[in-house]
C-alpha cells in the first residue's frame, strides 16, 4: 500500500499537480482566443502578447507596492495589483480596437485579413514590452511560496517521497475556478451574455433583433484582456515572466482552443487540460513511479519517457495537426477554421 | 541605393582623416554584454580596460601611444549577432585585436567567420569548450581560461574524494556545456563512478520541472550543473529544490557568481559544490590590492583572465614593434611563456619598459597565466562552496 502511495505522490508531484497549474493557464488563455474568434471571428495572434503587456503592468505595479512596502501577506503581492494590470490590458486592447479593428470591421474585411492585422498588433506589442520592462527573465512571485514543502510533506506522512506544492499552483486552480464560474455565468444569465452568444451565432439575425454591436465587440475584448492577464500574471507567477516565452505560449494555447472546438468557451477549458497533461505527461520519466509499484525484476533499464523533454513544444504542435486531419471540429464540435 | 553609397564614401572621406589624427589603437572588446551571462560581463569588460588604461598611462607603449578600447556584444549564445558584432569591430573599427569573445559557441563562430579570414588575433578570456583545443586558427586564437577537458577532470576528482558515485548531469545546450559535460562524464567514469543521465536543457525557458521530473527519475542523489548561473542552470536548480528532486548540486564554471545566490536565496546553503577557473599565486592577490578602489570586481568571475587577456594583447603589441595584426599573433606565446623576467597584475608598465629596451617577459598576471598547446591557459581552479549566502573558497587545484 505505502508503495503505491509513494508512487503516487511522485506522480503528483512531477505530473498531476505542474499539469494542473499549466492546464488552468492555457484554459485561461485559451477562453480568451476562444471567445475573440466566435464573437469577432478571427484568429488573434496577439493573445500571447496581450498576456505580456497585461503581466507586465502587474508587475510595473507589484514593484511600486513593494518600494512602498505594501505586501500582501503570504499571498503574493501581484494579486493587490491584479485589476490595476486587467485595466491596463483593457484600455490597450480597446484602443488597438479603436484604432486598427474598427477600421476593418467597417469594410467587412475578409477573415484572413483580421488575421495577418493581428499578427501586426503582435508585434507593436511585443515591442511595447520589451521597451517597458525589457526582455530579461523576472520573477515577482513573493509572500509565501510554499502550502507544503517536500522534506515538511515526508516527515508529516511519513512516505520516502516528498510533495510540493507551491502557493502559485493553488492560487492558479482557485482563480481559474472563480473566472471560468463567472465566465459561464455571465454567458448563459445575463443579457448581455446571451446577445454575446447570438451574435456570435449569427450576426445578422443578431443586428435585426436590435442588439448594439458596439457594445459586443467591447465586452468581448475587455473580457478577451481581462482572461488574457489572468492567465498572464499566474502563468507568471508559477513560472517566470519571460515576454519571449509569452509569445511561444501561442502555440499551447491555440492547440487548446482547436483540440476543445474554437469558439467554444468549455471546449478550451477542456483542450487547456488535455494539452497541459500530454505536454508533462508524455514527457515525463515514469522511471521513479514504477520503481515503487513494479517488482524489481519487471523494472525497464531505462528512464520509462517517451518524449525527451527538448519535444515538449512539439506535443502541442502535434496535437494540433492531429486534430486538424482527424476531427477540424474539435471535441465539442466548435467551428473548422 | 547610388545616392546611399554616395552618401556612404562622403560620410567615409570626411571621417577618414579624424581617424589618421587620432593616435589611439583600436582593440576590440567583444562580449556578452546582454545574454545568458550579462550579469558578470560588465565586470569582466572592465578588468580588460583597467588593463588598457595602464598601458596607455605608462607613456611606454610604442613611444606613448594609447589603445583606444571599443565594446560590442557578443549575446553569449547568438553565433550570428556575435559574428555580426565581430565584423563591425574589424572592418568599420579596424582594430588590430579582439579581446573576447565570451561563450564558447559565438567564439567558434568568430573565429571561424571574422578572425581567420580577416587575421585578426582573438584572445578569449572565458571560452572553455575543449573543441576550441583544435580549432583551424591559423595561430590566431589564444585563451586564457583553460580548455573544459581540465575542468571535467577536476570536478570528478572533487566527486571522488567526497565518495560520490553516482550523479545526474543535465547541461546547456551548446558547446559549452556539451563538452564540459562530456569531459567531466569521461573522468568520473575513469574514477570509476557513474553517471545515471545526462541531459540537457535550453536557456530561457520559463519552466524546468520536466526537464527535473526526468533528472530525478535517474535515481541519482547529486546534480551536477553545467549551465549558467543567469539562464537555465538557475531555473533547473530551483525547480529541483521546488520539487524536492535534489538537494545536492555541483556546479560548473558558468553556474558560479552572485547572481544565483541572490535569485535562489538561503536554500543554497551547504548544498553546492564548484569549481571556477583561479588561483592562489601572487597574482589574485596583487590584483586584488590593484582593484580595490576601481569598478572592477577582482572575485567576480573571469576578472582576471579578462585582465589577462588585454594585458596579452598591450605585451604582444609591444613585443611586435608595431601595432599590426600579424605582428601581435606572432608574439603572444613569447610574451605569454618563459625565458624572461616574471611580470604581474599592475606591472605592464614596466613589463613594456623591458620589451622596449630588448629584453624578455613572462607574463604570470593575475591568473598565473602559462600559454600551452594551441594556445590556452593550463588552468588551475578555484573550488567553492556557497554557505550563509556566500561563496566561500575551499581549495585550490
Amino acid at each position: 500500500m505505502e508503495s503505491f502511495l509513494n508512487a503516487f505522490v511522485v506522480l503528483s508531484n512531477f505530473v498531476l499537480i505542474p499539469g494542473l497549474a499549466y492546464g488552468a493557464q492555457l484554459a485561461l488563455g485559451a477562453l480568451g482566443v476562444t471567445l475573440v474568434y466566435a464573437v469577432l471571428r478571427f484568429s488573434n495572434f496577439a493573445h500571447g502578447d496581450l498576456m505580456a503587456f497585461g503581466t507586465m503592468a502587474t508587475i510595473l505595479g507589484t514593484w511600486w507596492l513593494q518600494s512602498m512596502g505594501v505586501g500582501f501577506g503570504p499571498l503574493p503581492t501581484a494579486l493587490l495589483v491584479l485589476p490595476l494590470g486587467i485595466l491596463a490590458a483593457v484600455l490597450l486592447v480597446l484602443g488597438t480596437d479603436r484604432v486598427v479593428y474598427r477600421f476593418y470591421r467597417r469594410r467587412r474585411a475578409a477573415p484572413v485579413v483580421f488575421v495577418i492585422v493581428s499578427v501586426g498588433v503582435m508585434f507593436i506589442y511585443n515591442a511595447l514590452v520589451r521597451f517597458f520592462i525589457g526582455v530579461e527573465d523576472r520573477r515577482f512571485e513573493d509572500g509565501e511560496r510554499f502550502i507544503i514543502r517536500p522534506n515538511e510533506f515526508e516527515a508529516l506522512t511519513g512516505l520516502s517521497e516528498g510533495l510540493a506544492l507551491r502557493t502559485s499552483q493553488l492560487i492558479t486552480v482557485v482563480v481559474t475556478l472563480v473566472a471560468v464560474v463567472a465566465l459561464f455565468w455571465f454567458l448563459q444569465r445575463t443579457r448581455t451574455g446571451k446577445a454575446m452568444r447570438a451574435f456570435s451565432d449569427n450576426e445578422d439575425l443578431a443586428l435585426l433583433s436590435g442588439i448594439d454591436p458596439k457594445r459586443v465587440v467591447l465586452i468581448t475584448w475587455a473580457l478577451a484582456a481581462t482572461l488574457a492577464t489572468l492567465a498572464g500574471v499566474l502563468y507568471g507567477l508559477d513560472k517566470s515572466f519571460r515576454p519571449f516565452n509569452y509569445f511561444q505560449l501561442l502555440l499551447p494555447i491555440f492547440a487548446a482552443a482547436i483540440v476543445g472546438g474554437i469558439g467554444k468557451p468549455f471546449g478550451a477549458v477542456i483542450g487547456g487540460f488535455v494539452v497541459a497533461f500530454s505536454e508533462v505527461g508524455l514527457t515525463y520519466a515514469y522511471r521513479r513511479v514504477l520503481g515503487h509499484v513494479l517488482p524489481d525484476e519487471w523494472m525497464p533499464s531505462g528512464l520509462a519517457q517517451l518524449l525527451s523533454t527538448d519535444y515538449k513544444f512539439a506535443v502541442s504542435f502535434i496535437i494540433l495537426v492531429l486534430v486538424l486531419l482527424l476531427r477540424p471540429t474539435g471535441i465539442l464540435r466548435g467551428r473548422v477554421i | 541605393m547610388k545616392k546611399l553609397i554616395a552618401a556612404t564614401a562622403v560620410a567615409a572621406l570626411m571621417t577618414a582623416p579624424a581617424l589618421a589624427q587620432d593616435d589611439g589603437i583600436p582593440v576590440g572588446i567583444i562580449l556578452g554584454f546582454t545574454g545568458p551571462l550579462e550579469s558578470i560581463m560588465p565586470n569582466m569588460g572592465n578588468a580588460a580596460e583597467l588593463a588598457f588604461t595602464e598601458a596607455s598611462e605608462s607613456g611606454q607603449l610604442l613611444g606613448g601611444r594609447t589603445i583606444e578600447a571599443i565594446r560590442a556584444d557578443s549575446t553569449c549564445i547568438d553565433a550570428a549577432a556575435a559574428t555580426a558584432a565581430a565584423e563591425r569591430l574589424i572592418t568599420s573599427d579596424e582594430v588590430v585585436a579582439l579581446m573576447g569573445p565570451d561563450c564558447s559557441g559565438v567564439t567558434t563562430a568568430v573565429v571561424n567567420n571574422v578572425s581567420v579570414p580577416n587575421g585578426v588575433p582573438t584572445v578569449s578570456p572565458s571560452a572553455t569548450s575543449p573543441a576550441l583545443s583544435t580549432i583551424e586558427d591559423q595561430g590566431l586564437f589564444f585563451r586564457t581560461a583553460p580548455s573544459d577537458a581540465r575542468q571535467g577532470q577536476v570536478i570528478a576528482e572533487l566527486l571522488d574524494e567526497r565518495g560520490v558515485d553516482e550523479v545526474a548531469v543535465t547541461y546547456t545546450n551548446n558547446d559549452y556545456g556539451k563538452g564540459l559535460a562530456d569531459s567531466f562524464a569521461s573522468a568520473f567514469e575513469a574514477l570509476g563512478g557513474s553517471v545515471l543521465i545526462s541531459a540537457a536543457h535550453e536557456d530561457g525557458r520559463a519552466d524546468y520541472s520536466a526537464e527535473v521530473g526526468a533528472l530525478s527519475a535517474s535515481g541519482a542523489d547529486m546534480l551536477a550543473v553545467f549551465g549558467y548561473a543567469d539562464g537555465g542552470g538557475r531555473g533547473i536548480v530551483q525547480a529541483s529544490l521546488d520539487t524536492g528532486a535534489f538537494d545536492q548540486f555541483v556546479f560548473g564554471d558558468g553556474m558560479f557568481g552572485e547572481s544565483i545566490i541572490e535569485a535562489i536565496g538561503s536554500e543554497l546553503d551547504g548544498r553546492v559544490i564548484g569549481a571556477v577557473p583561479g588561483t592562489d599565486n601572487d597574482g589574485a592577490q596583487a590584483f586584488a590590492d590593484m582593484t580595490s578602489g576601481t569598478s572592477v570586481d577582482s572575485t567576480g568571475t573571469y576578472a582576471g583572465e579578462s585582465y589577462d587577456a588585454a594585458a596579452l594583447i598591450v605585451l604582444a603589441m609591444q613585443a611586435a614593434g608595431d601595432a599590426t595584426r600579424a605582428g601581435i599573433a606572432e608574439q603572444m606565446m613569447n610574451v605569454a611563456n618563459a625565458p624572461g623576467e616574471q611580470i604581474g597584475p599592475g606591472e605592464i608598465g614596466r613589463a613594456l619598459e623591458i620589451i622596449a629596451g630588448g629584453g624578455d617577459v613572462d607574463y604570470v598576471g593575475a591568473t598565473g597565466i602559462e600559454l600551452i598547446g594551441p594556445g590556452e591557459a593550463a588552468g588551475s581552479y578555484r573550488i567553492f562552496e556557497i554557505d550563509n549566502g556566500e561563496i566561500v573558497t575551499l581549495g585550490f587545484r
